[in-house]
């Protein structure tokens, strides 16, 4: 083999190594993205049955029910609607109602989100950027406050 | 009083930081031997300022001088002394203060050890690491000084965030930016190198052992931090793909690369300006790890700073410094002319096939953690990649990455020969497939893919990597003399391979034989996962300095007989109403058995979170031996021995260009 073939052939790996590493990436890449979505965003009913989906929001006062074992079901809530979850598992130490939660999961076909994983923060005056964003609802105010949602939970309990 | 010396001698550090820039360039263009002598007593002087700006804050800590703002924020009177003084790099403002005080402690050390070297060289590396010094004191003065003032003064502080008070947190963040930071000589260097266009085989020299250093030290950092998240956050992962995790995991490998392909180009004069290249990048993807973790664009526990001003700064900076260093690169880099050739199968064409496929690897992890923030500045929706993606994407590269490392182990420079390398492979490849093969199937009874593939890779790098040890120490008549004539940098060499060969083990066994159970327990009551049962006898109150705490009593038996009793707490830290788990860990080298609290229930019972993780052990030890292989490299006789003979090499050089 000459140089130039043996440099070409070089060359020709690089690249199919490279393709093979970007074609690899995006497939996985499309595969594990998961958009964030707020209560309102799934009581619409865009996002396909169970597709992966990460939801935001503040978990309702009062709605937290345990069952068996580690299984809990719970609504998260923005200014507007709510979802029902549901979810098996420890939940973190910053669970609690009325604060902020982010859960991974999909929405089944009785639209209820299963939540694989969930996250609440290390601190109970924080509110995770997506959820104070979603929560950002009033453009009057400009910034992220309850006072919708309460009213959200009254209605909740008063039904 | 003690606060405003420290503010008062950042500003004179900024002050010197400028001078330490502007002196030695002049002193290049004008070819003037005081003005570049003048940086090293420049470079030293603002190390002096820094460190007692450092000492002023950590002084203010350990009396709790809560009129300083930051302490206020992040001390309290009950918290132990070991964490006020760790509590200094707690937060954002402190741990900016930590990052100058490194930067000026390795512009320090440049300025003495690098006595040796040409004066010219050492003023314009001294230089731009004054201009980086020049940008994050800037940054400190303007945005977040740690001595601001608070008044009226609290009577109590906030507390230390309890996350961060615990041992592994009080070395990992020093640790890890020893080695972010310590990038900087690298680049520094490459930046020299581009200015004055001189870049040959003792360049590559000079710079081999700083970034040896910077590089273990950020292994270091990376392993602790890991180590951290296992016992601290008490979900039992050692790794999460996390966007701050992901920030230092992208310099290093960038890192690793530069330190491989610097090789090339010590010892065959190849790949410069991809090297040159690779020092820039390296660092810029530190600041980018600053940037990411300091801006609060990332939601994590790294994440202290929400102001966007503060982002933006950091942009800014990085956007000057990696496009100044870049553009200098694309003007410059043609001048730095490769002479000799390329064989791919040669200890330098494998080296540069890892150089591939570890900057595929860091642009893949890249791609992963900043699409999510560049659609979310795009405002086109909020999304999160997650740790399949990584999983998926860096996994499968790292195959062939290990499988180079054992060739690299013994082919030769400039031209390997197949016949050769199979003599010298076809015993450890021989044990490598064995070892696979038995060992899933004697500690766990059954071989699951991945086990088998890390087994076979991990014993292949192990065994194939000290080929060239073995073979140094076979050369000679005897054994003792064989290892006497091993040089450091061989041994430091051959012991981070294997290191990375024991991490790959470890990764292997833990993902395909680990069991993870969250389990709900009364009192009493147990339940069984693997070979061991976990009996849950009860929770008792218990009290630390600054918490109390719910304490667990697992007992482990396996078989008839009890193997141990683990205390997992869950603590409850008042000052900042904060609660935090700490999970209580049984380690042997083989297995860990862990346990966490989730929450108490009313009857009584506890959500318990039990996990059995085969040779976890064995990750965090991998991490040590490569920061042991580097120390080893780094200090190696002829870096130190080669700087007295170029200096002569260099005044007579000097000498006939007069």
């Amino acid at each position: 083999m000459t140089k130039r073939n043996q440099r070409l052939l070089g060359v020709a790996a690089l690249l199919i190594g490279v393709g093979v590493a970007a074609t690899l990436g995006f497939t996985a890449f499309r595969k594990n993205m998961m958009y964030f979505y707020t209560p309102s965003d799934l009581a619409a009913g865009t996002v396909p049955v169970g597709a992966a989906a990460q939801l935001g929001g503040l978990v309702e006062a009062g709605s937290l029910v345990r069952g068996d074992g580690l299984k809990v079901e719970f609504r998260v809530a923005d200014c507007a609607k709510n979802i029902p979850v549901r979810y098996e598992g420890v939940l973190p130490d910053l669970f609690r109602e009325g604060q902020g939660v982010v859960a991974d999961g999909y929405m089944n076909d009785e639209q209820v989100f299963v939540a694989t994983r969930i996250l609440a923060k290390h601190d109970e005056n924080y509110m995770p950027p997506q959820v104070a964003d979603a929560l950002k609802g009033n453009p009057d105010t400009g910034k992220h406050s309850c006072m919708p949602f309460k009213a959200v939970d009254k209605t909740v309990a008063a039904s | 009083m003690i606060p405003e010396l420290g503010h008062f001698a950042l500003i004179l550090a900024l002050g010197i930081a400028f001078l330490q820039t502007v002196a030695p360039l002049l002193g290049y263009q004008r070819r003037d031997a005081k003005l570049l002598a003048f940086a090293s007593s420049a470079a030293q002087a603002q190390f002096l300022c820094i460190a007692l700006a450092y000492v002023c804050l950590t002084i203010s800590f350990i009396t709790t001088d809560f009129s300083v703002a930051y302490v206020a924020q992040n001390a309290h009177t009950d918290l132990p002394m070991v964490y006020r003084v760790s509590a200094v790099w707690g937060a954002h403002e402190g741990s900016l203060l930590l990052w100058m005080l490194m930067l000026s402690g390795w512009t320090f050390a440049v300025s003495v050890f690098n006595r040796r070297i040409p004066a010219e060289l050492s003023a314009l590396v001294i230089a731009v690491l004054g201009v980086i010094s020049t940008g994050l004191l800037l940054f400190m003065l303007l945005t977040s000084n740690p001595f601001d003032r608070l008044f009226p003064v609290p009577l109590q502080g906030r507390d230390l965030n309890p996350l961060l008070q615990d041992f592994g947190l009080a070395i990992h963040p020093p640790t890890l930016y020893m080695g972010y930071v310590g990038f900087s000589v690298a680049f520094a260097f490459a930046v020299a190198a581009l200015i004055t266009g001189k870049l040959d085989a003792a360049w590559a020299r000079w710079t081999r052992p700083w970034t040896t250093t910077a590089w273990m030290f950020l292994t270091l950092g990376i392993t602790l931090g890991s180590w951290w998240a296992y016992n601290e956050l008490g979900w039992g992962g050692w790794w999460f793909w996390d966007p701050v995790e992901n920030a230092s995991f992208m310099p290093w490998l960038a890192g690793t690369a530069l330190i491989h392909s610097l090789a090339v180009t010590e010892k065959r004069g190849l790949l410069k300006s991809w090297t040159v290249l690779l020092a820039i990048l390296t660092f810029s993807l530190s600041l980018l790890g600053t940037f990411l973790v300091r801006s609060g664009v990332l939601v994590s526990v790294h994440a202290f700073a929400s102001d966007p001003a503060r982002g933006l700064f950091i942009l800014i900076f990085m956007a000057v410094v990696t496009g100044s260093a870049l553009t200098l690169y694309a003007w410059r880099a043609p001048k730095l002319a490769t002479v000799g050739e390329l064989h791919l199968f040669s200890r330098e064409g494998l080296l540069l096939l890892n150089n591939v496929f570890l900057v595929v690897a860091c642009a893949a992890i890249l791609v992963g953690t900043l699409y999510p923030l560049v659609i979310d500045a795009l405002n086109l929706g909020k999304i999160s990649v997650g740790p399949p993606y990584f999983n998926a994407v860096f996994l499968p590269l790292m195959v062939p990455l290990f499988v180079l490392v054992g060739f690299g182990a013994v082919v030769p420079w400039k031209k390997g020969k197949s016949v050769e390398t199979w003599q010298r492979l076809k015993l450890p490849a021989l044990f490598a497939v064995a070892f696979a093969i038995v060992v899933p199937l004697a500690l766990h009874g059954r071989a699951a893919l991945l086990a088998v593939t890390g087994g076979l890779l991990g014993a292949w790098t192990i065994v194939a990597a000290s080929q060239d040890v073995w073979r140094r120490i076979r050369a000679k008549p005897s054994f003792v003399a064989g290892i006497a004539s091993v040089p450091r940098a061989t041994w430091g060499m051959t012991l981070a391979h294997a290191g990375l060969g024991v991490w790959a083990l470890g990764v292997a066994f833990v993902i395909s034989y680990g069991f993870e159970k969250d389990v709900r327990l009364a009192p009493n009551a147990s339940t069984e996962i693997g070979d061991f049962r976990f009996g849950f006898v009860g929770a008792t109150e218990a009290k630390g300095p600054n918490f109390i705490a719910r304490q667990g009593e697992v007992t482990i038996e396996r078989g008839d007989h009890s193997v141990t009793t683990l205390y997992p707490q869950k603590r409850f830290y008042p000052s900042q109403r904060n609660v935090m788990t700490e999970s209580a860990v049984d380690a042997t080298l083989l297995r860990d058995l862990y346990v966490s609290l989730g929450e108490g229930f009313e009857d009584g019972s506890w959500s318990l979170r039990i996990y059995v993780k085969p040779m976890i052990r064995l990750i965090w030890l991998g991490g040590v031996l490569m920061f042991l292989g580097g120390c080893l490299a780094a200090s190696d006789r002829r870096y130190r021995l080669a700087k007295a003979a170029e200096r002569r090499l260099a005044v007579d050089g000097g000498a006939q260009a007069a």
